[in-house]
């Protein structure tokens, strides 16, 4: 077919799509109508297809693409990645410390479910509900059996790695698409008992979680009798900053720890199973690997990372409640791991990062986020399957004497 | 008086089961031809949804005013366009992945039921939409006392009927037509088919098309009998139809229509009698157990992995 009569044709489709969807909207039992829309955006799907077939067989610059960046470069990317960081709080206001410690927490939760989708190619819709178990964990033993912080987010990083043992060991045994859709039952499962279950997690008017102390010494401004608070302790002006910087601070860490694990992991014996399970799971059967375990091993790291994010996200708020841990939200967390491309650390966390700030950056297209965020894992499958950052395997390298 | 109770719930569930098998039926047939289960399906019941009050509100502007005439115009102009958009989401979305890896047409599927979502909320708005009801009435049946009867609502009875007829088009297109042959021939094998000169992606595109047209009929039947909706139903309304199709053992036509009405009676009788808070915790819990220890479903054939 002709370029033009592709383009016409496109234009037509687009046109009756977008017809009577955008071209009135409804207003009661009336309709509005807005005569210019399909008419805009067929024009745009015409241009776009026009654009695709045109630019059909160009390719981006190889010189990009080959330069070895990531071996050059690591040591001193990192080193002002965690120097930027580390100065980073005493900057800015407490708006944007709140929002980089969110940052922090999607970095979390999508470098756990990059080990779930980008290694061991599992395909988790539900991975809202271990960061719920997390945040819901330590909001309520909190409240009935008064456990600190300090024991409840190891506690709670538990309790959802179980869980998704529980819930993978069944079902990891089958057909792999059947995954996605248990998981995603799954989360609404959690989301609708905390939901409806009143007496216990109070329903939709949430439940308080309490900010974590330093040391046993809360942040406060008039502590307990008996009790000293952080800034008297160290004999600081008391500003309430602290326990923001406080809390960013140790999460960075947490982060750094856990991409130090996951870079480990990938090298040992069980990183390799799981991206080989992800090439070919036959094959890894045949060659005497056990699926279902190292599957499970995927799924029970990824859900416990999910459960540490869950905490921390608790604490940051200091109140959690079932609309945190909808469907929109492990689909965010999703686009985040396929955005950074899948398996690899850097670009998830750079992904992270930025789907986090921008938002907050720009209000005004905060309407069009979930919108961008179909569009772009539409495109990045079929564009760009490995993210932008393409990741590298981790070659034997080879001893340049040996020839 | 139980025995009313019973029978109130038997004929609510049988009409919510003919809602699940119809939307149940893309599924299916998607996962039956090309093995990926097509997330943005539930979407596309919705769309018919708006569509349905959008045609509705575009006929009473005209002046249309029998009833009858009304709902055949509206479901034929809702099944046309939401079958363009079935179509469109195939080209689109999941065309250019078909030689991609197992993960690929799957979190396309994620990407273009946010795309529709938005979509419609940013072009429809966010808030509930309604129709004004044009079907009322229904009789009564076995009333022995005045307060003790089974209501069955016209709605409800055209929501059968209709669901019957389109199932028995269906099944005459696959069973009779050379395009319903030819999806059979590609069900089984693909590549096998395309040896033999079948056009696997037009049978992949027609599947598509049928899946919408079949979500539409549901879209048109649950509007004109519910009378409100927003951008959001075709989420629940998806897990639960395919909870449907996979009950019915995915892949079988009338396992998804057997599956939706099991499902439909199942919730119904669990929000009559048990508790109507959980009843989506309930149809979850069942996809979730079903796909644990009966994966294959009532109808379907146990699947063997090749290489």
């Amino acid at each position: 077919m002709s370029a033009t009569k592709e383009t016409l044709l496109t234009g037509l489709v687009a046109f009756l799509l977008f017809a009577p969807l955008t071209g009135v909207s409804l207003d009661g039992y009336g309709l509005n109508p807005h005569w210019q829309n399909p008419f805009l955006l067929a024009g745009m799907a015409m241009l776009g297809r026009l654009l695709l077939v045109r630019l059909q067989g160009l390719r981006l610059p190889v010189g990009l693409a080959g330069y070895d960046w990531q071996t050059r470069l690591q040591r001193p990317i990192l080193a002002v990645v965690v120097i930027a960081a580390l100065i980073f709080p005493w900057l800015v206001g407490k708006y944007w410390l709140n929002v980089a410690t969110l940052a922090l927490i999607y970095v979390l939760l999508a470098l756990g479910l990059n080990i779930v989708v980008g290694l061991a190619g599992l395909l988790d819709l539900g991975f809202v509900a271990f960061y719920a178990v997390g945040a819901y964990f330590y909001a309520l033993t909190f409240k009935y059996l008064d456990l600190s912080f300090w024991i409840a987010l190891p506690g709670g990083a538990l309790l959802a790695g179980l869980c998704g043992m529980l819930l993978g060991f069944p079902v990891l045994r089958m057909h792999g698409d059947y995954l996605a859709i248990v998981t995603l039952g799954f989360g609404e499962i959690v989301r609708l008992v905390l939901n409806n279950w009143i007496d216990f997690t109070n329903g939709p008017n949430g439940v308080r979680a309490p900010f974590p102390s330093f040391f046993g010494l809360d942040f406060s401004r008039h502590p307990m009798p008996g009790k000293s608070s952080f800034h008297q302790f160290f004999h600081l002006s008391y500003s309430p900053i602290h326990k923001d910087i406080f809390l960013f601070i140790l999460l960075f860490f947490i982060v750094c720890g856990m991409v130090y694990f996951v870079r480990r992991l990938r090298r040992m014996p069980l990183g390799r199973a799981w991206e080989a399970l992800r090439e070919d799971e036959i094959a890894c059967r045949a060659l005497g690997i056990n699926h279902v375990t190292v599957k499970l091993s995927a799924f029970g790291i990824g859900a416990m990372t999910g459960g540490i994010g869950g905490a921390f996200f608790a604490a940051s708020q200091g109140f959690v409640n079932p609309t945190s841990f909808t469907f929109m939200e492990s689909a965010h967390i999703l686009a985040i791991v396929v955005l950074g491309g899948m398996g690899s650390t850097a670009g998830v966390i750079a992904a992270a990062v930025i789907l986090t700030f921008l938002p907050e950056a720009l209000r005004d297209f905060a309407e069009y986020r979930g919108l961008m965020f179909g569009c772009a894992m539409v495109m990045m499958m079929i564009w760009r399957p490995r993210g932008l950052l393409r990741s590298r395997r981790a070659l034997f390298q080879r001893e340049q004497s040996a020839c | 008086m139980t025995g009313h109770i019973l029978a109130q719930q038997a004929v609510n569930g049988l009409v919510l089961g003919s809602v699940y098998g119809l939307i149940a039926v893309g599924y299916t047939m998607v996962y039956g031809i090309i093995g990926m289960i097509n997330f943005a399906h539930g979407e596309i019941y919705m769309i018919a949804a708006y569509l349905t009050a959008i045609f509705l509100a575009g006929l009473t502007l005209l002046g249309l005013q029998s009833p009858p005439l009304a709902i055949l115009l509206v479901l034929a102009a809702t099944i046309t366009f939401t079958a363009l958009y079935g179509w469109s989401v195939e080209r689109i979305a999941y065309r250019p992945l078909r030689h991609s890896n197992r993960l690929a047409p799957l979190i396309s599927a994620i990407g273009i039921s946010l795309i529709l979502q938005n979509y419609v909320r940013l072009s429809q708005g966010a808030r509930t939409q309604g129709i004004p009801s044009i079907l009322d009435g229904g009789v009564h049946l076995f009333a022995s006392t005045p307060d003790a009867f089974v209501r069955i609502t016209h709605a409800q009875i055209l929501i059968v009927v209709t669901a019957l007829i389109s199932m028995l088009l269906l099944h005459f297109f696959i069973a009779r037509t050379a395009m319903g042959r030819a999806c059979r021939a590609v069900q089984q094998d693909r590549v096998m088919a395309s040896l033999l000169g079948v056009n696997t992606d037009r049978v992949i595109a027609t599947v598509f098309v049928l899946g919408a047209g079949m979500a539409a009929v549901a879209g048109v039947l649950v509007t004109l009998n519910y009378g409100s909706f927003d951008f959001f139903i075709g989420f629940v309304a998806g897990i639960k139809a395919f909870t449907a199709a996979v009950l019915g053992g995915i892949g079988s036509l009338p396992g998804a229509m057997l599956g939706g009405v099991v499902l439909g009676l199942a919730e119904s009788f669990f929000s009559g009698f048990v508790n109507t808070d959980y009843k989506d915790v309930f149809a979850f819990s069942l996809l979730v157990l079903v796909l644990i220890f009966k994966p294959s479903g009532l109808l379907g054939v146990p699947e063997v992995e090749k290489v």
